[in-house]
């Protein structure tokens, strides 16, 4: 466990390895609007395009920066680290592939758990890490979450998870599709006990995630754009061996099929969620 | 497929053979010439069975288009058959059946995934890989079930939750998310046997249960070998190679602590004795069953909670 305070020299390291964001000038072209964007104007604006409302990816430390209050939170099991259960080796050992990850991301895993306030309410946090391969969930995403599940419970303490994961992670294997069952039965054990469980889905957030917590939250709520899916869409495109049409398996189709309850832009979500858990809470 | 049990026997003699003669005390030299020699022999044949070609043979073998399905297991196991038809919301999936049926005279519902045996059938059923509605059919069927206190067999075989355009319009995601979630919770006994392929979240989806069983030939697997060769080497045709560094055999899965009990199949696999491999299953069933009697509610739902919780304790701290 560490105490994160919010300390300006933290925000910008962590800052300056999301790569889609900052590169070495000055001003970018946007990936939404392919206008000229300014980064000093993207970094203003929670990495949010000015123009085009374009969702950038952030990372876990950013995330968990913009939920909770100034003040902090204090890091849970942030030292539990993958043992490579099936030695798994394709083109390249997943033993060096999580050094690698771990040296990119700082994290030992693709999850990252802090209990601090949201608007002033007690609260746990959980933001997954795009950049630790792909935040995909292996036996270590689904001890952190089935802990935090077990941590809410014992403390009636509500829940925040912010999904950004590929799904299941393929190099451990069957280990990886049974923390499914383990987080699902956590978290029915919340929902037994009436323990608010938010579920935010960004971008993209696939597979074994998404038929799991990302889809079990008293409430599933999704950034602009975010791609939301079981089947990623090339494989689905294998399938029907025809190109998808635009904005499919995007927050808004989810939105319009019933499947999401809110889609909420960056700049609101600190306020969603605090009238949220006002509601959810007895 | 014939030479996969012609080689488990082989190896099955020898090492029968290397344990007589090392619990032989008074071995001289010679006899320890013999042992090391026989050791190299297991080895070379333990290579075989649990390489990427060994491996690759119980994937057909668990994909053999005359494996018995659910509903041969119905028809060998179970009286009374009445089918439990839709979700009550979109439709009815054929991929995936519900039952009421009687187990020696007992009320119990089955559910399990169903491929087609022909053409015709194969398509009707989508290859065994259900949609949305098939899972919310599978979970209203589970919670009547659970209503009237009713255990429930489950039967997997699917290659994995259709990956479709329609089946992400109507929340494939969501539909097994609730399953996971429900099941997890549903006070009834739930014995699940993975009686050919165990794929990913569409098998996972009706794969919570108290007791779980794989039959000996079937795989149980994160994604098919074919789709990781695809990714991870970027090439499909390394699908041997991946089989065998998933981990996906009933041993695999047993040694991980994944599963409770591999079921024997007849020799040659399932299909070669229909008769045989029900039995072997109605053993199984009718014992599982009796150990989760026993239980009352709380210590059944405790239990079955505890035994995912404890699964894959593959972490370290750093
Ligand atoms: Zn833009």
């Amino acid at each position: 466990m560490a105490w994160f305070r919010r300390q300006k020299k933290g925000i910008e390291r962590a800052a300056s390895e999301e790569s889609k964001v900052r590169t070495e000038g000055l001003w970018k072209k946007c990936d939404g609007c392919r206008q000229i964007v300014w980064k000093k104007d993207l970094d203003a604006n929670l990495s949010v395009c000015p123009r085009c409302q374009h969702h950038y990816r952030i990372n876990a430390h950013q995330r968990l920066e913009l939920l909770f209050d100034a003040g902090g939170y204090t890091e849970h099991d942030a030292g539990l680290a993958s043992t490579d259960p099936l030695k798994f080796v394709d083109t390249k050992p997943y033993d060096q592939r999580l050094k690698a990850a771990k040296k990119k991301t700082g994290m030992q895993d693709a999850i990252l758990f802090g209990e601090g306030k949201l608007a002033g309410r007690p609260v746990q946090i959980g933001a997954m890490e795009f950049a630790f391969i792909g935040g995909s969930m292996g036996a270590v995403v689904g001890e952190k979450v089935t802990r935090a599940a077990e941590r809410s419970l014992e403390a009636k303490l509500p829940l925040v998870i912010v999904s950004c994961s590929g799904g299941a992670r393929m190099m451990e294997g069957v280990v990886s599709l049974m923390q499914m069952a383990k987080i699902s039965a956590a978290l029915a054990r919340l929902d037994d006990a009436r323990v608010p469980y938010i579920s935010l889905l960004t971008d993209p957030t696939t597979g074994g995630v998404t038929a799991c917590y990302a889809m079990q939250g008293d409430l599933n709520i999704a950034e602009p754009g975010a791609l939301i899916g079981f089947a990623g869409p090339r494989v689905i495109e294998q399938t029907i061996g025809q190109k998808l049409p635009e904005g499919f398996q995007r927050s808004e189709f989810l939105l319009d099929k019933g499947f999401l309850d809110a889609i909420v832009p960056r700049k609101d979500l600190k306020s969603y969620l605090s009238n949220a858990l006002d509601f959810l809470s007895p | 497929m014939a030479k996969q049990s012609s080689t488990q026997k082989e190896l099955a003699q020898l090492e029968r053979r290397l344990t007589e003669l090392e619990g032989n005390s008074a071995s001289g030299g010679q006899v320890k010439t013999q042992i090391n020699e026989l050791k190299q022999q297991v080895t070379a044949l333990r290579e075989e069975l649990v390489g990427p070609r060994g491996v690759w043979q119980r994937v057909e073998l668990a994909r053999h288009p005359q494996r018995p399905y659910t509903l041969d297991y119905i028809k060998l196991l179970f009286e009374d058959f009445s089918e439990i038809h839709g979700d009550r919301h979109f439709g009815d999936d054929p991929a995936l059946l519900c039952g009421m049926v009687r187990f020696h005279g007992e009320p119990v519902l089955v559910v399990g995934h169903q491929k087609g045996r022909d053409t015709k059938e194969r398509v009707w059923r989508n290859f065994g890989q259900a949609k949305p509605e098939g899972f919310r059919k599978a979970l209203r069927a589970m919670k009547l079930a659970a209503k009237f206190g009713r255990p429930i067999f489950s039967l997997v075989d699917t290659q994995g939750a259709y990956p479709g355009v329609d089946a992400e319009a109507r929340g494939q995601a969501e539909a097994i998310a609730s399953c996971l979630r429900e099941i997890s919770r549903l006070p009834v006994p739930i014995v699940v046997t993975v009686t050919g392929e165990g794929g990913s979240g569409g098998a996972l989806a009706i794969a919570i249960g108290d007791k779980v069983n794989m039959m000996e030939n079937a795989f149980y697997s994160v994604i098919s070998p074919e789709g990781c060769a695809s990714i991870m080497w970027r090439d499909a045709t390394k699908k041997e190679l991946a089989a065998e560094a998933l981990k996906i055999t009933s041993e695999d899965l047993l040694a991980m602590g994944l599963i409770d009990e591999i079921i024997p199949e007849p020799e040659g696999g399932a299909h070669r004795n229909y008769q045989q491999m029900g039995k072997l299953l109605d053993e199984v069933l009718v014992r599982s069953l009796a150990e989760l009697r026993g239980l009352s509610t709380e210590e059944l739902l405790a239990r079955r909670y505890d035994k995912f919780r404890r699964m894959g304790r593959f972490f370290q701290l750093a």
